[in-house]
Protein backbone atom coordinates (compact mmCIF):
# COMPACT_ATOMS: atom_id res chain seq x y z
CA UNK A 1 0.00 0.00 0.00
CA UNK A 2 1.38 4.10 -0.90
CA UNK A 3 0.72 6.55 1.56
CA UNK A 4 -0.08 9.88 0.15
CA UNK A 5 0.42 12.06 3.44
CA UNK A 6 -2.15 14.31 4.04
CA UNK A 7 -0.32 17.54 5.84
CA UNK A 8 -2.52 20.15 4.58
CA UNK A 9 -0.19 21.13 1.81
CA UNK A 10 -0.38 18.93 -0.97
CA UNK A 11 -1.45 18.31 -4.36
CA UNK A 12 -2.14 15.08 -3.23
CA UNK A 13 -5.68 13.90 -5.04
CA UNK A 14 -3.73 13.79 -8.47
CA UNK A 15 -1.14 11.77 -7.09
CA UNK A 16 -4.36 9.20 -5.89
CA UNK A 17 -5.75 8.85 -9.37
CA UNK A 18 -2.30 8.21 -10.69
CA UNK A 19 -1.65 5.16 -8.85
CA UNK A 20 -5.11 4.15 -9.02
CA UNK A 21 -5.03 4.46 -12.94
CA UNK A 22 -2.15 2.52 -12.46
CA UNK A 23 -3.51 -0.18 -10.04
CA UNK A 24 -1.06 0.18 -7.36
CA UNK A 25 -2.99 0.46 -4.10
CA UNK A 26 -2.90 4.08 -2.61
CA UNK A 27 -4.34 6.02 0.20
CA UNK A 28 -4.29 8.93 1.68
CA UNK A 29 -3.05 9.01 5.85
CA UNK A 30 -4.97 11.98 7.30
CA UNK A 31 -2.65 11.41 11.35
CA UNK A 32 0.99 9.68 11.26
CA UNK A 33 -0.55 6.91 12.86
CA UNK A 34 -1.73 5.68 9.70
CA UNK A 35 1.14 5.64 7.99
CA UNK A 36 1.00 2.14 9.82
CA UNK A 37 -0.26 0.29 6.59
CA UNK A 38 1.62 1.48 4.16
CA UNK A 39 4.69 0.48 2.83
CA UNK A 40 5.78 3.44 0.37
CA UNK A 41 5.44 7.45 1.45
CA UNK A 42 4.58 10.06 -0.83
CA UNK A 43 4.76 13.06 0.29
CA UNK A 44 3.43 15.34 -2.34
CA UNK A 45 3.27 19.79 -2.17
CA UNK A 46 2.58 22.97 -3.52
CA UNK A 47 2.69 26.02 -2.16
CA UNK A 48 5.30 28.16 0.12
CA UNK A 49 8.22 26.26 1.77
CA UNK A 50 7.60 27.92 5.35
CA UNK A 51 3.54 27.16 4.93
CA UNK A 52 4.15 23.72 4.08
CA UNK A 53 6.76 23.22 7.42
CA UNK A 54 4.63 25.09 9.55
CA UNK A 55 1.53 22.45 8.21
CA UNK A 56 4.22 19.28 8.56
CA UNK A 57 4.97 19.83 11.95
CA UNK A 58 1.48 21.20 12.98
CA UNK A 59 0.46 17.53 11.66
CA UNK A 60 2.70 15.93 13.43
CA UNK A 61 4.30 14.09 10.19
CA UNK A 62 7.41 15.58 10.91
CA UNK A 63 9.10 13.02 12.99
CA UNK A 64 7.30 9.71 11.51
CA UNK A 65 9.09 10.72 8.25
CA UNK A 66 12.60 11.29 9.41
CA UNK A 67 12.17 7.89 11.28
CA UNK A 68 10.25 6.49 8.03
CA UNK A 69 13.38 7.30 5.75
CA UNK A 70 16.40 6.48 8.86
CA UNK A 71 14.58 3.20 8.73
CA UNK A 72 15.38 2.77 5.35
CA UNK A 73 11.91 2.50 4.02
CA UNK A 74 11.06 4.18 0.73
CA UNK A 75 10.21 8.03 0.23
CA UNK A 76 8.84 10.00 -2.42
CA UNK A 77 9.00 13.64 -2.46
CA UNK A 78 7.45 15.95 -5.22
CA UNK A 79 8.34 19.29 -6.30
CA UNK A 80 7.71 21.02 -2.59
CA UNK A 81 8.08 17.62 -1.17
CA UNK A 82 10.67 16.83 -2.44
CA UNK A 83 12.31 20.76 -1.48
CA UNK A 84 10.99 19.76 2.22
CA UNK A 85 13.63 16.85 2.07
CA UNK A 86 16.45 20.00 2.48
CA UNK A 87 17.48 21.99 5.77
CA UNK A 88 16.13 25.28 3.83
CA UNK A 89 14.62 27.19 1.64
CA UNK A 90 15.54 30.99 0.27
CA UNK A 91 11.71 31.33 -0.61
CA UNK A 92 11.18 31.47 3.45
CA UNK A 93 14.38 31.56 5.64
CA UNK A 94 14.41 30.51 9.39
CA UNK A 95 12.19 27.47 8.73
CA UNK A 96 14.07 23.85 9.00
CA UNK A 97 13.20 21.83 6.15
CA UNK A 98 13.58 17.53 7.32
CA UNK A 99 16.92 17.30 6.90
CA UNK A 100 17.11 14.27 4.75
CA UNK A 101 19.40 15.44 2.21
CA UNK A 102 21.90 18.20 3.54
CA UNK A 103 21.50 21.63 1.80
CA UNK A 104 18.84 24.07 0.42
CA UNK A 105 16.45 25.32 -2.24
CA UNK A 106 17.44 28.65 -4.47
CA UNK A 107 15.70 30.82 -6.68
CA UNK A 108 15.78 30.81 -9.98
CA UNK A 109 17.42 34.22 -11.13
CA UNK A 110 16.74 33.94 -14.58
CA UNK A 111 13.56 33.81 -17.24
CA UNK A 112 10.50 33.09 -16.16
CA UNK A 113 9.72 32.63 -12.88
CA UNK A 114 7.91 30.41 -11.78
CA UNK A 115 8.90 28.24 -14.33
CA UNK A 116 5.44 26.58 -15.79
CA UNK A 117 5.91 24.13 -18.12
CA UNK A 118 7.72 20.78 -20.02
CA UNK A 119 11.07 20.72 -19.87
CA UNK A 120 13.79 17.90 -20.78
CA UNK A 121 15.25 16.02 -18.38
CA UNK A 122 18.67 14.65 -18.41
CA UNK A 123 18.85 11.50 -16.24
CA UNK A 124 21.18 9.01 -15.13
CA UNK A 125 20.88 5.21 -14.36
CA UNK A 126 18.87 5.64 -11.56
CA UNK A 127 15.66 2.87 -11.55
CA UNK A 128 13.71 5.17 -11.47
CA UNK A 129 14.40 6.14 -15.11
CA UNK A 130 14.28 2.68 -16.07
CA UNK A 131 12.57 1.97 -18.93
CA UNK A 132 11.94 5.62 -20.05
CA UNK A 133 13.31 7.21 -23.49
CA UNK A 134 16.83 9.49 -23.51
CA UNK A 135 16.03 12.70 -22.40
CA UNK A 136 12.06 12.37 -21.05
CA UNK A 137 9.90 15.48 -20.93
CA UNK A 138 8.25 16.53 -17.52
CA UNK A 139 5.54 19.14 -16.24
CA UNK A 140 7.34 21.64 -14.05
CA UNK A 141 5.79 24.31 -12.16
CA UNK A 142 8.37 25.96 -9.55
CA UNK A 143 10.12 29.30 -9.17
CA UNK A 144 12.92 27.32 -6.16
CA UNK A 145 15.27 24.09 -7.29
CA UNK A 146 16.98 22.03 -4.51
CA UNK A 147 20.64 22.59 -4.26
CA UNK A 148 22.32 19.65 -2.19
CA UNK A 149 25.70 20.12 -0.67
CA UNK A 150 26.38 16.16 -1.75
CA UNK A 151 25.99 16.69 -5.48
CA UNK A 152 26.39 12.79 -5.77
CA UNK A 153 22.53 13.16 -4.74
CA UNK A 154 21.41 14.34 -8.03
CA UNK A 155 19.94 11.74 -10.58
CA UNK A 156 18.62 13.60 -13.16
CA UNK A 157 18.92 17.71 -14.38
CA UNK A 158 17.25 20.01 -16.13
CA UNK A 159 18.27 23.15 -17.82
CA UNK A 160 16.27 26.33 -17.13
CA UNK A 161 18.52 29.33 -17.57
CA UNK A 162 21.54 26.96 -15.31
CA UNK A 163 21.30 23.76 -14.83
CA UNK A 164 19.46 22.33 -11.68
CA UNK A 165 18.58 18.85 -9.94
CA UNK A 166 15.59 17.87 -11.29
CA UNK A 167 15.37 14.49 -9.37
CA UNK A 168 16.84 13.81 -6.40
CA UNK A 169 18.01 10.38 -4.25
CA UNK A 170 19.48 9.58 -0.59
CA UNK A 171 19.26 6.14 0.72
CA UNK A 172 15.50 5.25 0.58
CA UNK A 173 14.10 8.62 -0.23
CA UNK A 174 13.85 10.17 -3.62
CA UNK A 175 13.10 13.52 -5.30
CA UNK A 176 11.46 14.97 -8.03
CA UNK A 177 10.78 18.66 -8.86
CA UNK A 178 8.39 17.94 -11.55
CA UNK A 179 5.27 16.46 -11.60
CA UNK A 180 5.04 12.92 -12.36
CA UNK A 181 1.28 13.17 -12.20
CA UNK A 182 1.06 15.63 -14.84
CA UNK A 183 3.71 13.97 -17.39
CA UNK A 184 1.60 12.20 -19.05
CA UNK A 185 2.92 8.68 -20.02
CA UNK A 186 6.66 9.61 -18.79
CA UNK A 187 5.15 10.77 -15.50
CA UNK A 188 3.23 7.42 -14.78
CA UNK A 189 6.03 5.05 -15.91
CA UNK A 190 8.03 6.80 -13.32
CA UNK A 191 5.71 6.64 -10.35
CA UNK A 192 5.20 2.82 -11.58
CA UNK A 193 9.22 2.18 -11.20
CA UNK A 194 9.55 3.79 -7.61
CA UNK A 195 5.91 2.11 -6.85
CA UNK A 196 6.93 -1.37 -8.09
CA UNK A 197 10.56 -1.31 -6.89
CA UNK B 1 14.30 25.39 -21.22
CA UNK B 2 10.12 24.90 -21.60
CA UNK B 3 8.92 23.14 -24.66
CA UNK B 4 6.31 25.22 -26.92
CA UNK B 5 2.66 24.11 -25.02
CA UNK B 6 -0.15 23.13 -27.58
CA UNK B 7 -3.16 23.18 -25.72
CA UNK B 8 -6.67 22.24 -27.44
CA UNK B 9 -9.81 24.37 -25.96
CA UNK B 10 -13.05 22.69 -25.59
CA UNK B 11 -15.91 24.71 -25.19
CA UNK B 12 -18.27 22.77 -22.94
CA UNK B 13 -22.18 23.72 -22.09
CA UNK B 14 -24.46 21.41 -19.80
CA UNK B 15 -21.58 18.76 -19.97
CA UNK B 16 -21.79 18.73 -24.10
CA UNK B 17 -18.97 20.38 -26.46
CA UNK B 18 -20.44 22.83 -28.39
CA UNK B 19 -19.11 22.76 -31.86
CA UNK B 20 -18.31 19.22 -32.07
CA UNK B 21 -15.23 17.52 -33.24
CA UNK B 22 -14.01 15.87 -35.55
CA UNK B 23 -12.13 12.53 -34.83
CA UNK B 24 -12.59 9.80 -37.26
CA UNK B 25 -13.89 6.81 -35.63
CA UNK B 26 -14.77 8.64 -32.06
CA UNK B 27 -18.18 7.85 -30.72
CA UNK B 28 -19.44 10.92 -28.94
CA UNK B 29 -18.30 13.92 -30.82
CA UNK B 30 -19.74 15.53 -27.74
CA UNK B 31 -18.72 13.40 -25.06
CA UNK B 32 -15.52 16.06 -23.15
CA UNK B 33 -14.02 13.41 -21.85
CA UNK B 34 -14.08 11.01 -24.66
CA UNK B 35 -12.46 14.45 -26.71
CA UNK B 36 -9.91 15.03 -23.68
CA UNK B 37 -8.51 11.42 -23.74
CA UNK B 38 -7.87 11.43 -27.76
CA UNK B 39 -6.41 15.01 -27.75
CA UNK B 40 -4.07 13.73 -24.96
CA UNK B 41 -3.31 10.73 -26.98
CA UNK B 42 -2.52 13.01 -29.87
CA UNK B 43 0.04 14.24 -27.66
CA UNK B 44 -1.57 17.76 -26.16
CA UNK B 45 0.35 19.17 -23.57
CA UNK B 46 -2.63 20.66 -21.69
CA UNK B 47 -6.45 20.59 -22.09
CA UNK B 48 -8.54 23.51 -20.99
CA UNK B 49 -12.04 23.28 -20.61
CA UNK B 50 -14.39 26.53 -20.78
CA UNK B 51 -18.02 26.48 -19.66
CA UNK B 52 -19.51 28.90 -21.78
CA UNK B 53 -23.08 28.25 -20.59
CA UNK B 54 -21.42 29.53 -16.70
CA UNK B 55 -24.72 28.90 -15.15
CA UNK B 56 -25.20 27.01 -11.80
CA UNK B 57 -26.05 23.89 -13.42
CA UNK B 58 -23.24 24.13 -15.93
CA UNK B 59 -20.84 25.02 -13.53
CA UNK B 60 -21.89 21.82 -11.63
CA UNK B 61 -21.56 19.36 -14.45
CA UNK B 62 -18.14 20.55 -15.73
CA UNK B 63 -16.51 19.73 -11.98
CA UNK B 64 -17.93 15.98 -12.71
CA UNK B 65 -16.13 16.21 -16.29
CA UNK B 66 -13.03 17.49 -14.50
CA UNK B 67 -13.59 15.21 -11.81
CA UNK B 68 -13.83 12.06 -14.58
CA UNK B 69 -11.27 13.15 -17.15
CA UNK B 70 -8.80 13.54 -14.07
CA UNK B 71 -8.58 10.36 -13.64
CA UNK B 72 -7.76 9.27 -17.14
CA UNK B 73 -5.49 11.79 -18.53
CA UNK B 74 -2.60 13.06 -16.42
CA UNK B 75 -1.51 16.52 -17.81
CA UNK B 76 -2.68 19.69 -16.68
CA UNK B 77 -5.91 20.56 -17.04
CA UNK B 78 -6.99 24.17 -16.48
CA UNK B 79 -10.89 25.35 -16.28
CA UNK B 80 -12.78 28.66 -17.25
CA UNK B 81 -15.64 30.14 -17.68
CA UNK B 82 -18.26 31.21 -15.26
CA UNK B 83 -15.88 31.48 -12.54
CA UNK B 84 -16.81 34.34 -10.45
CA UNK B 85 -15.08 33.89 -6.60
CA UNK B 86 -12.38 31.77 -4.84
CA UNK B 87 -15.01 29.49 -3.64
CA UNK B 88 -15.67 28.85 -7.46
CA UNK B 89 -11.91 28.60 -8.06
CA UNK B 90 -11.67 25.76 -4.95
CA UNK B 91 -14.28 23.93 -6.27
CA UNK B 92 -13.13 23.22 -9.51
CA UNK B 93 -9.50 22.48 -8.39
CA UNK B 94 -10.38 19.76 -5.88
CA UNK B 95 -12.39 18.29 -8.91
CA UNK B 96 -9.13 18.04 -10.32
CA UNK B 97 -7.95 21.27 -12.31
CA UNK B 98 -4.57 22.21 -11.77
CA UNK B 99 -5.84 25.97 -13.13
CA UNK B 100 -8.44 28.33 -13.05
CA UNK B 101 -8.81 30.89 -15.83
CA UNK B 102 -10.95 34.22 -15.10
CA UNK B 103 -11.65 36.87 -17.86
CA UNK B 104 -14.17 39.15 -16.79
CA UNK B 105 -14.85 38.27 -13.18
CA UNK B 106 -11.58 39.77 -12.94
CA UNK B 107 -12.06 43.10 -14.49
CA UNK B 108 -14.91 43.47 -12.57
CA UNK B 109 -13.27 42.75 -9.14
CA UNK B 110 -9.33 42.60 -9.61
CA UNK B 111 -8.88 41.50 -5.81
CA UNK B 112 -10.40 37.76 -7.20
CA UNK B 113 -6.45 37.37 -8.69
CA UNK B 114 -4.78 38.72 -5.29
CA UNK B 115 -7.03 36.44 -3.09
CA UNK B 116 -6.89 33.59 -5.24
CA UNK B 117 -3.03 33.13 -5.77
CA UNK B 118 -2.72 33.51 -1.73
CA UNK B 119 -4.97 30.84 -1.79
CA UNK B 120 -3.65 28.35 -4.51
CA UNK B 121 -0.44 29.93 -5.45
CA UNK B 122 -0.13 31.83 -8.36
CA UNK B 123 0.28 28.78 -10.86
CA UNK B 124 -3.14 27.93 -10.55
CA UNK B 125 -4.31 31.03 -11.58
CA UNK B 126 -4.45 32.30 -15.22
CA UNK B 127 -5.45 35.59 -16.48
CA UNK B 128 -7.98 35.34 -19.83
CA UNK B 129 -7.88 38.97 -21.84
CA UNK B 130 -10.22 39.27 -24.64
CA UNK B 131 -8.64 41.78 -26.22
CA UNK B 132 -9.71 44.67 -29.19
CA UNK B 133 -7.54 47.01 -30.88
CA UNK B 134 -8.38 50.73 -30.59
CA UNK B 135 -6.08 52.55 -32.15
CA UNK B 136 -2.35 52.18 -30.92
CA UNK B 137 -3.67 50.38 -27.99
CA UNK B 138 -5.77 47.39 -27.06
CA UNK B 139 -8.66 47.11 -24.64
CA UNK B 140 -9.03 44.54 -22.51
CA UNK B 141 -12.90 43.15 -22.74
CA UNK B 142 -15.67 40.60 -21.21
CA UNK B 143 -18.80 39.14 -21.23
CA UNK B 144 -17.74 36.81 -23.68
CA UNK B 145 -16.07 40.06 -26.16
CA UNK B 146 -19.04 41.78 -25.86
CA UNK B 147 -18.17 44.72 -23.38
CA UNK B 148 -15.33 47.23 -23.35
CA UNK B 149 -13.87 47.31 -19.66
CA UNK B 150 -12.16 50.59 -20.74
CA UNK B 151 -9.05 49.37 -19.48
CA UNK B 152 -5.98 49.20 -21.74
CA UNK B 153 -4.55 45.19 -22.32
CA UNK B 154 -1.03 46.05 -21.79
CA UNK B 155 -1.61 47.59 -18.50
CA UNK B 156 -4.18 45.23 -17.08
CA UNK B 157 -1.84 41.94 -18.19
CA UNK B 158 0.80 44.00 -16.10
CA UNK B 159 -1.78 44.70 -12.85
CA UNK B 160 -2.56 41.01 -12.70
CA UNK B 161 0.70 39.78 -12.76
CA UNK B 162 1.17 41.87 -9.81
CA UNK B 163 -1.77 41.02 -7.96
CA UNK B 164 -0.82 36.85 -8.43
CA UNK B 165 -1.58 35.73 -12.47
CA UNK B 166 0.88 33.32 -12.96
CA UNK B 167 0.10 32.91 -16.66
CA UNK B 168 -1.68 34.75 -19.39
CA UNK B 169 -4.05 34.10 -21.72
CA UNK B 170 -4.29 36.43 -24.62
CA UNK B 171 -7.16 36.36 -27.16
CA UNK B 172 -7.34 38.98 -29.93
CA UNK B 173 -10.94 39.47 -30.79
CA UNK B 174 -9.96 41.16 -33.87
CA UNK B 175 -7.81 38.43 -35.13
CA UNK B 176 -9.97 35.27 -33.80
CA UNK B 177 -11.93 33.55 -36.55
CA UNK B 178 -9.97 35.06 -39.20
CA UNK B 179 -7.28 32.25 -39.74
CA UNK B 180 -5.21 35.16 -41.09
CA UNK B 181 -2.52 35.17 -38.37
CA UNK B 182 -2.20 36.34 -35.11
CA UNK B 183 -2.38 39.72 -33.91
CA UNK B 184 1.73 39.62 -33.67
CA UNK B 185 2.01 42.90 -32.47
CA UNK B 186 -0.21 42.50 -29.11
CA UNK B 187 1.49 39.08 -28.45
CA UNK B 188 4.79 40.92 -28.31
CA UNK B 189 3.84 43.95 -25.98
CA UNK B 190 2.13 41.60 -23.79
CA UNK B 191 5.12 39.43 -23.62
CA UNK B 192 7.63 41.42 -22.89
CA UNK B 193 5.83 43.21 -20.62
CA UNK B 194 5.15 40.74 -18.16
CA UNK B 195 7.43 37.97 -16.29
CA UNK B 196 5.42 35.09 -16.57
CA UNK B 197 3.73 32.79 -19.53
CA UNK B 198 1.94 33.92 -22.31
CA UNK B 199 -0.78 31.46 -24.12
CA UNK B 200 -1.53 32.70 -27.36
CA UNK B 201 -4.98 32.52 -28.62
CA UNK B 202 -7.08 33.47 -31.67
CA UNK B 203 -6.14 34.40 -35.66
CA UNK B 204 -4.17 30.73 -36.88
CA UNK B 205 -5.11 29.15 -39.70
CA UNK B 206 -1.78 27.99 -41.43
CA UNK B 207 1.64 26.11 -39.77
CA UNK B 208 3.26 29.27 -40.62
CA UNK B 209 1.40 31.22 -38.09
CA UNK B 210 2.58 29.42 -35.12
CA UNK B 211 6.51 29.98 -35.64
CA UNK B 212 5.61 33.69 -35.87
CA UNK B 213 3.52 34.21 -32.69
CA UNK B 214 6.26 31.82 -31.14
CA UNK B 215 9.23 33.66 -32.84
CA UNK B 216 7.94 37.53 -33.16
CA UNK B 217 5.38 37.35 -30.29
CA UNK B 218 7.24 35.58 -28.08
CA UNK B 219 4.50 33.09 -27.14
CA UNK B 220 5.19 30.37 -24.54
CA UNK B 221 2.04 28.27 -25.61
CA UNK B 222 -0.72 28.10 -28.20
CA UNK B 223 -4.59 27.22 -27.60
CA UNK B 224 -6.26 26.20 -30.38
CA UNK B 225 -9.86 24.99 -30.78
CA UNK B 226 -11.40 24.77 -34.37
CA UNK B 227 -8.55 24.09 -36.46
CA UNK B 228 -8.06 21.08 -34.16
CA UNK B 229 -11.47 20.09 -33.46
CA UNK B 230 -12.68 20.57 -37.35
CA UNK B 231 -9.32 18.44 -38.51
CA UNK B 232 -7.59 21.20 -40.28
CA UNK B 233 -4.59 19.82 -38.43
CA UNK B 234 -3.41 17.88 -35.63
CA UNK B 235 -1.09 18.65 -32.54
CA UNK B 236 1.27 15.82 -33.99
CA UNK B 237 1.52 17.94 -37.25
CA UNK B 238 1.71 20.98 -35.57
CA UNK B 239 4.56 19.79 -33.38
CA UNK B 240 6.54 17.64 -36.31
CA UNK B 241 6.61 21.52 -38.53
CA UNK B 242 8.02 23.44 -35.33
CA UNK B 243 10.59 20.59 -34.78
CA UNK B 244 11.92 21.23 -38.30
CA UNK B 245 11.72 25.02 -37.39
CA UNK B 246 13.58 24.29 -34.80
CA UNK B 247 11.23 25.28 -32.24
CA UNK B 248 11.37 23.28 -29.13
CA UNK B 249 7.98 21.02 -28.42
CA UNK B 250 7.44 17.83 -26.52
CA UNK B 251 7.32 14.73 -28.42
Amino acid sequence: MIGIVDYGAGNLRSVLKAFEFLGLPAQVPAAPAEMKSASRIVVPGVGAFGAAVEKLDASGFRAPLTDWVAAGRPLLGICLGMQLFLDSSEETPGPRGLGIIPGGNRKFTAGKVPQIGWNRVAAGTDPLFAGLPAGPWFYFVHSYYAAPVDTAAVIATADYGITFPAALRSGSAVGVQFHPEKSGEAGLALLKNWGRS
Amino acid sequence: MNAIRIIPCLDVDEGRVVKGVKFAGIRDAGDPVELAERYNEGGADEITFLDIGATYKSREIMRGIVEAVSRRVFVPLTVGGGIRTVDDMQAILRSGADKVSVCSAALNDPALLTEGSRRFGNQCIVLSIDAKRHGDTWHAYKSGGRTDSGRDAVAWAIEAVERGAGEILLNSIDADGTQAGYDLELLRRVSAAVPVPVIASGGAGKLEHFTAAVREGKADALLLASLLHDGVMTIRQIKEYLRNEEVMVRC
